[in-house]
């Protein structure tokens, strides 16, 4: 990129014996095969004593000697035989989740240990009780259960009482208190028992109970770590560095996180800034598309600001960083996304509507038949033994899986189809969902721009063209290069500054630049009727009569047909965008839109959104510039693509990659039938506790009885739930999208 | 019933020592990468060069 070196100890963490060790993300491990050839291809290197990939997580982690090689020689070893790796942020990376996975593991571990050692026991005095055993043997029994439950149940159950705690302390109910409340007192009766010799305990049933929840748990926590693990992946291979200039001239390749608001970061041409600041040195065009959705290129030079994720041009800028600051458009998004956040977190989900009547309907009910059996004269210990049966068997198990267990399995068909699913309530929402809102620029549109009447131009000037453009750095020359095949030699490359490229391709001299650089306005104007959006480009080859390519951003491959499908599916369709009025009015005629907005700010995108609210719709809204943002988080529910800037995706419900649109109604379809289960599952726990508490209040069915029907209900929902992971859809397939991408050339205007 | 005295310590022991080769393997790390092991038994690249299973093209 540029001659900046980068700073490898931002990256590398030391080790006692003076190695350094480095974790990176590598895009394209697909096998098992990939891991040998990497493992294999590092361990030759001289110096590097360890590299192991993590086929998991798609990770890889090298350690080496700093004295005989460096994380440099690494990269590029690896970018050598195919794979881009992009190391992490030293303490980038979340070990949070690892320690709450391995605490989880402990606590199953123990919690299957001591039932089944307590289980063993149990059954011998079942079958002792109904033949010959003696009152000593089952007494020694109680103790040796005792004596494994208690610590067992104390530590295997933290997690719910801890939970349980929080929110009796706040004043509120959630289904981990009656848990921790059945637990608790499941436990310390058998304890009574045991304590005056009585003849039933009940420390398997509690056990069991811990041991199923607590299986639940895990399976919700992988599936949120698996998704969390792909987007930090793709955070890295991002790679946000900035080339910091040092006041003494030197520069050095960071990562972002560790730029401070002040210093002096260099921006090379055709790069992305990387920061938000104020120009202090240099004039560029540049490419504000993802930020304010606007197409067309800005002229900016020393005392303007740029923002994090726009284009620059051919020139090379010093930037000074800023915090976002008063009345500036970040500090807007940031005010409005603020504002949008809160408002949203009066959406409620499902499970705690649930919760909410549930838990305290439970208690109830133990209680009243607690007081009941009292009041009909049975003992205080035989009341308290129905009231605790009552308990365990409404154990909210199969409710609190009812919900949880359909969002992992329809996030895990989400992931398959590349969708990152950030919050499992979203899909609820999106069943919700009866208008798509979409931003244009680089929603409909492909992020960048595409050379649009690629068919009308002669082969020879259209592949002569591409060679030269890949040898710039200009914004419309990358757009032209890009999709080319590796370009043919090119001589005596020379910029002519404002003006346009040339160099000798093939032995052919050519020209590309402003229409008038290569004599081209009759053509230009010429098409400038039909491409009122493009950059015209003008390309000639040995001075021969010129062509003109127009340059604009072209809607995705399947925009048309996405917009279709969700238009027969009843979608109201409706197009908010930040780019001038005209070119928003020609996609939205292209795709058959009828509602649209362009030239919208931010804060006027969230009063659309709130004005189709306000008329009772709920609202996707798929849209990835920083502009869009606030709106995003405003809408019912949100998606972006993965091009999108960051802050767009971290406020979005859900992230689709790839070139497609489909991804959209795929969602749509996956979250309505994840909600059509949840209900169902709803409904079975329902019918469940209809049958089984009358005849645990009743007082027909012992704890252990309880537990095990509790735990069938539980199987059943979950069964059930795994219906979510099948989506009837078509999913595109890899193969046609590359084949999509690469004749995607000769795309419709835009 | 004196055959309890035996058998109850017998079968908390083997409880037990299973108890605490899971929680080795988890301190070990070895969940890391179920999806990598899987394919680590396949591979050879631990064994001495000469001690490798030979690929033979005529007996494919």
């Amino acid at each position: 990129m540029t001659a900046a070196e980068r700073d490898w100890s931002a990256f590398a963490e030391t080790g006692d014996d003076g190695q350094l060790t480095m974790q990176l993300a590598v895009d394209g491990i697909h096998c098992a095969a990939c891991m040998t050839t990497i493992e294999r291809s590092l361990s030759a290197l001289p110096g590097v004593e360890r590299a192991r990939v993590n086929l998991s997580n798609r990770r890889l982690a090298v350690s080496w000697r700093p004295e005989e090689t460096d994380g440099g020689t690494i990269v590029s070893t690896l970018a050598d035989i195919g794979y881009d790796a992009r190391p992490f942020v030293r303490g980038q990376i979340d070990d949070g989740y690892r320690r709450e996975r391995n605490r989880l593991l402990r606590a199953i571990a123990v919690a299957g240990f001591a039932a089944m050692n307590v289980m063993l026991f149990s059954v011998s005095v079942w079958s002792g009780n109904v033949t010959d055993i003696t009152p000593e043997t089952r007494l020694l029994f109680h103790w040796l259960s005792a004596l494994i439950a208690l610590p067992a149940a104390a530590y295997a159950g933290q997690t719910f009482y801890r939970s349980a705690f929080s929110a009796i302390r706040r004043g509120r109910v959630n289904m981990d208190v009656p848990i921790a409340l059945g637990v608790i007192l499941a436990i310390g009766l058998s304890f009574y028992g045991t304590l005056t010799a009585g003849a039933d305990t009940y420390f398997e049933s509690a056990l069991m109970l811990l041991f199923f929840l607590l299986v639940g748990r895990l399976l919700d926590h992988l599936m949120r770590r698996r998704t969390r693990t792909f987007a930090e992946n793709l955070a890295a291979l991002r790679a946000e560095t900035a080339v910091l200039l040092g006041p003494d001239g030197h520069l050095r390749e960071v990562p972002v996180g560790q730029v401070s608001p002040g210093a002096l970061v260099q921006v090379a041409a055709g790069s992305r800034v990387p920061v938000d600041g104020t120009v202090v040195e240099g004039t560029s065009e540049i490419d504000q598309s993802l930020v304010t959705g606007e197409t067309m290129l800005v002229e900016i030079g020393a005392g303007d600001r740029v923002f994090a994720g726009t284009l620059n041009g051919e020139g090379v800028l010093t930037v000074q960083v800023q915090a976002a600051g008063e009345g500036t458009l970040l500090d807007e998004v940031n005010r409005l996304l603020d504002q949008a956040m809160t408002a949203r977190s009066q959406s409620v989900a499902l499970a705690d509507r649930v919760a909410r009547w549930y838990a305290p309907v439970v208690h109830g009910a133990a209680l009243l038949t607690f007081l009941g059996w009292l009041a009909l004269g049975a003992g205080a210990e035989r009341s308290l033994v129905v009231a605790i049966t009552v308990l365990i068997i409404t154990c909210p198990c199969a409710i609190a899986l009812a919900v949880p267990a359909v969002q992992v399995t329809a996030a895990g068909a989400l992931f398959r189809n590349r969708l990152l699913l950030h919050s499992g309530d979203a899909l609820e929402r999106l069943a919700e969902a009866d208008t798509v809102v979409f931003d244009k620029t680089g929603t409909l549109t492909t992020p960048t721009a595409r050379i649009a009447n690629a068919g009308e131009v002669p082969e020879v000037a259209l592949e002569a063209a591409r060679a030269l453009a890949a040898r710039s750095r200009h914004p419309i020359s990358q757009a032209i290069a890009a999709g080319s095949k590796p370009a043919s030699a090119v001589l005596e490359a020379s910029e002519v500054a404002g003006q346009g490229v040339t160099g000798i391709v093939d032995g052919h001299r050519v020209r590309l630049g402003r229409p008038g650089f290569v004599d081209a306005e009759e053509e230009a104007a010429a098409l400038a009727d039909r491409f009122p959006d493009a950059t015209l480009v003008g390309v000639s080859v040995d001075g021969c009569r010129p062509a003109v390519l127009a340059v604009q951003q072209v809607l995705r491959p399947d925009a048309a047909e996405t917009v279709a499908e969700l238009g027969r599916h009843g979608f109201r369709l409706v197009i908010l965008s930040g780019d001038r009025g005209p070119a928003v009015a020609r996609v939205a005629q292209t795709l058959g839109i009828t509602e649209w907005q362009g030239g919208l700010k931010p804060a006027e995108k969230i009063a659309a959104l709130e004005s189709l609210s306000a008329e009772g719709r709920k609202v996707l809204m798929v849209g990835d510039g920083l502009n869009d943002a606030p709106a995003l988080a405003a809408a019912h529910v949100s998606m972006s693509p993965v091009s999108a800037v960051d802050l767009s995706q971290a406020a979005a419900d859900i992230v689709f990659l790839g070139e497609r649109l489909a991804p959209v109604p795929l969602a749509l379809a996956i979250g309505r039938r994840a909600r059509r289960i949840m209900s169902e599952n709803l409904a079975l726990a329902l019918v469940y506790n209809l049958i089984a508490v009358p005849i645990a209040v009743t007082g027909n069915a012992t704890p252990l009885i309880a537990a095990v029907a509790m735990s069938a209900s539980s199987i059943l929902v979950t069964a059930n739930a795994l219906r979510a992971q099948s989506v009837r859809t078509a999913t595109p397939d890899p193969s046609t999208e590359v084949a999509t991408r690469s004749t995607r050339t000769e795309a419709a205007p835009a | 019933m004196n055959i309890l005295l035996i058998l109850i310590p017998a079968a908390l022991l083997l409880g037990l020592v299973g108890l605490a080769a899971f929680l080795w393997s988890l301190r070990t790390g070895q969940y890391e990468d179920l999806e990598g092991a899987k394919w680590r038994v396949l591979s050879d690249d631990d064994l001495p060069e000469d001690e490798r299973p030979r690929h033979d093209p005529d007996r494919d």
